[in-house]
């Protein structure tokens, strides 16, 4: 079970490579994602037996962001069956009116599958080793994704994602050899697995271990997009295709979140969380700022988009440095803000479809024009602001008020400034987009709602809305257990 | 002086070789040097008996990284007119100056590294942490895209020493490692030269530079004051 978590997308992902029909490559991509989101859900009634001499095991931790990827994907692979079936072998360019060709489909999908297949063993992974293996498994599925538009800027943004996070890659891998060392004893280096890492009656070098930590934030958080470390990010997500931009958003980022907070997991265990906390803290509030800096006049609402996946992820940081209940807050945090940024991104494929342009100013009249969608659009706005009665309020309330409650009030006040800058921001743009008369032709051709742009967008953004209603207890326990393993809790 | 510093000398000559050279032929024969030199450390920081892991070690870190990098490279540059390094963002004699001073750097790091791991063999850690500050150097500072991948190569060849040293005991863990990012890496690089080659008949990443918020803003109109 644990094995073929990974095994069944990896699999249909190398088969959709060989075969030949197109229409059977889609059969196979919604089918894995079913198949995924079928196991991930039978794994909340009873979690899967350890495998591979405990490298491989879900907890609590790795369950919760396994189901968000499972849950993403299963929503991003029904979109992409009607992405992909629109798509022509070659267009021409929407900004600079060139002919570009399209990966071949085999490429996109077997990438795709693959790439839930590497996500899917982070989520699973108990060894550092082994966490960091998928984790560079993750890059190297999803750059040629980046790459299926085939011109100049999307080569431009590949190049830059690769070259970026395979530095910082490499800096994480200096870090687990510094780990090995902190852990090792009596001349015999350390195994990494988590289990053994975490053991009570455990004393780590501390230096070694300082370092360690410092080494792996910065190589994990360059793939996570924490700032300064966030300039691969608005590049690739604006000029992947919008599918892939919700997976790289609410997924990859994710998966490279929960690579830190293992190594915070090590960290709690040996009691020597508190020097690290001010790290998180920082980089958190920095990429707080640096995002709200670009989104406000951006000019591209899929750059704004991206932007604001670098203030999410720095209040995910925020949230772990702060501890106590901003650590459960940050978890579902992470919950949130994947389901509505996955929603954004599929609404913004659909306008980028109907309008021909990524800028803010070339959209107008969305709510008269394309209704459904430009509902969404606006909805979407005032869930990942963190209006209520969205989840993502609920989320962003404890981690404030967690700041506040445990003396922060500095951290706080400058958190809230920034968010109040985000809102206003994002607002001039969203609202400029929806507004106004709609343009010539309006209902007729591009220009009108489709069944696959909006149907899997709306299922999460209902989810969003559920989620800041009423908070379920099955989910509720295993945040609490994942946030207890962490160092925090209600 | 043992073999080890030997090797250690010449990694750090070859870092400083690629910081003050133009040409890309050289930068490959260096890096395939390089390949050789990190190859042999685990033969001579080892127990003094060679197992079969060791072995193994050996010849794949050598094959891929002096072997088959190498060609890959010049096979990739071998359509191209271009053989030198053109205008680097970071001069030759400037990334040389930088080089040394971070060379003063790496070795005041490592003496106040807690010496268990390090002291056995005292210049493998500087070497290590010079060797990928060379790297970064290079990826940073130089404009084809070539040269950034070499450099990254370099910086691997750092990580790498750094693992012998402090993981001594399971070479087979870091060298799959390493390997496995190069692999990445470098394929994929290799292969998204080959499109920027294609896209742009050249490959220098400057023209990489259409995405950014920093774009200069359209040149405003003089105004009338302000002309002469």
């Amino acid at each position: 079970m644990t094995w073929a978590l990974v095994l069944v997308p990896a699999v249909l992902g190398l088969q959709s490579f060989v075969t030949r029909s197109n229409t059977w490559r889609r059969v196979l991509l919604v089918a894995g994602a079913i198949g995924h989101f079928v196991m991930t859900a039978m794994a909340w009634r009873n979690l899967p037996a350890p495998a591979w001499g405990g490298w491989l095991e879900l907890d609590a931790a790795g369950l919760l962001f396994l189901s968000i990827t499972s849950v993403l994907f299963l929503a991003a692979a029904c979109y992409a069956a009607g992405y992909l079936s629109r798509e022509k072998a070659s267009e021409s360019d929407l900004e600079e009116g060139l002919l570009f060709t399209n990966q071949p489909e085999a490429v996109f999908t077997g990438c795709l599958l693959m790439f839930l297949a590497a996500m899917t063993l982070v989520c699973l992974s108990r060894h550092l080793g082994l966490l960091w293996v998928a984790i560079e498994g993750t890059t190297l599925c999803s750059a040629p994704l980046i790459y299926f538009h085939r011109h100049h800027r999307s080569l431009e943004a590949a190049w830059k994602y690769l070259m970026i996070c395979s530095v910082g890659i490499a800096l994480a891998l200096l870090g687990n050899f510094f780990l090995a060392v902190a852990f090792s004893s009596g001349g015999r280096s350390a195994s990494l697995a988590l289990s053994s890492l975490t053991q009570a009656g455990v004393t780590p070098q501390l230096v070694w271990l300082k370092l360690a930590f410092v080494f792996l934030l910065v190589g994990y958080g360059t793939k996570m997009g924490l700032a300064p470390m966030h300039t691969w990010l608005p590049d690739a997500h604006s000029e992947a295709p919008s599918v892939v931009s919700a997976l790289l958003s609410g997924a990859l980022l994710n998966c490279a979140f929960l690579g830190i907070l293992r190594v915070w997991q090590v960290l709690v265990a040996a009691g020597h969380a508190d020097f690290a906390r001010p790290l998180l803290v920082g980089f958190g509030l920095l990429s707080m700022a640096v995002a709200a800096v670009f989104i406000l006049g951006q000019t591209d609402y899929k750059r704004m988009l991206a932007y604001s996946s670098v203030e999410h992820m720095g209040i995910l940081a925020l949230g772990v440095g702060l501890g106590g209940a901003a650590v459960f807050g940050a978890l579902l945090h992470a919950v949130n803000h994947s389901l509505t940024k996955a929603m954004l991104f599929m609404a913004a494929g659909g306008i980028l479809a109907a309008y021909r342009t990524k800028t803010c100013s070339g959209v107008k009249g969305l709510a008269r024009a394309m209704p459904v969608t430009g509902a969404l659009w606006i909805a979407g706005f005032f869930a990942i602001t963190g209006t209520p009665p969205f989840g993502v309020f609920v989320s962003k309330f404890i981690i404030l008020r967690q700041a506040f409650l445990g003396g922060h009030v500095w951290i706080g006040v400058a958190a809230l400034v920034i968010l109040a800058v985000v809102f206003v921001g994002l607002a001039l743009i969203v609202l400029r987009m929806a507004q106004g008369e709609a343009p010539e032709g309006a209902g007729t051709g591009a220009l009108r709602d489709v069944a696959w742009t909006v149907i899997p967008p709306a299922v999460l953004g209902v989810a969003v809305l559920a989620l800041g209603l009423w908070l379920p207890t099955w989910l509720e326990g295993v945040l609490q257990q994942a946030a207890h393993s962490f160092g925090g809790g209600l | 002086m043992s073999w080890i510093d030997t090797v250690m000398i010449l990694l750090v000559l070859t870092d400083l070789a690629m910081l003050g050279s133009s040409r890309l032929g050289v930068y490959v024969r260096l890096a395939a040097l390089q390949g050789v030199l990190v190859g042999v450390l685990p033969l001579l920081v080892g127990p003094g008996r060679i197992g079969l892991e060791t072995a193994f070690v050996v010849f794949t870190t050598i094959a891929v990284k002096s072997v088959l990098f190498p060609w890959l490279m010049s096979r990739i540059m071998r359509g191209f007119e271009a053989r030198r390094e053109k205008e680097p963002y970071v001069g030759y004699t400037a990334s040389l100056f930088l080089g040394v001073v971070a060379l003063g750097v790496a070795l005041w790091v490592s003496r106040h590294l807690p010496t268990e791991e390090t002291g056995v063999h005292p210049y493998m850690m500087p070497a290590a942490l010079f060797s990928i500050f060379a790297g970064l150097v290079l990826i940073v500072s130089r404009r084809k895209a070539v040269t950034q991948v070499l450099g990254y190569l370099v910086m691997e060849n750092g990580i790498y020493v750094a693992g012998i040293v402090l993981v001594p005991d399971s070479p087979l863990f870091v060298e799959l490692g390493v390997l496995l990012d190069l692999v990445v890496g470098v394929f994929l690089m290799g292969i998204m030269i080959f499109h920027i080659h294609r896209e742009f008949d050249h490959i220098d990443t400057d023209q990489l530079a259409t995405l950014s918020d920093w774009k200069p803003a359209p040149a405003p109109a003089v105004s009338e004051e302000a002309r002469p």
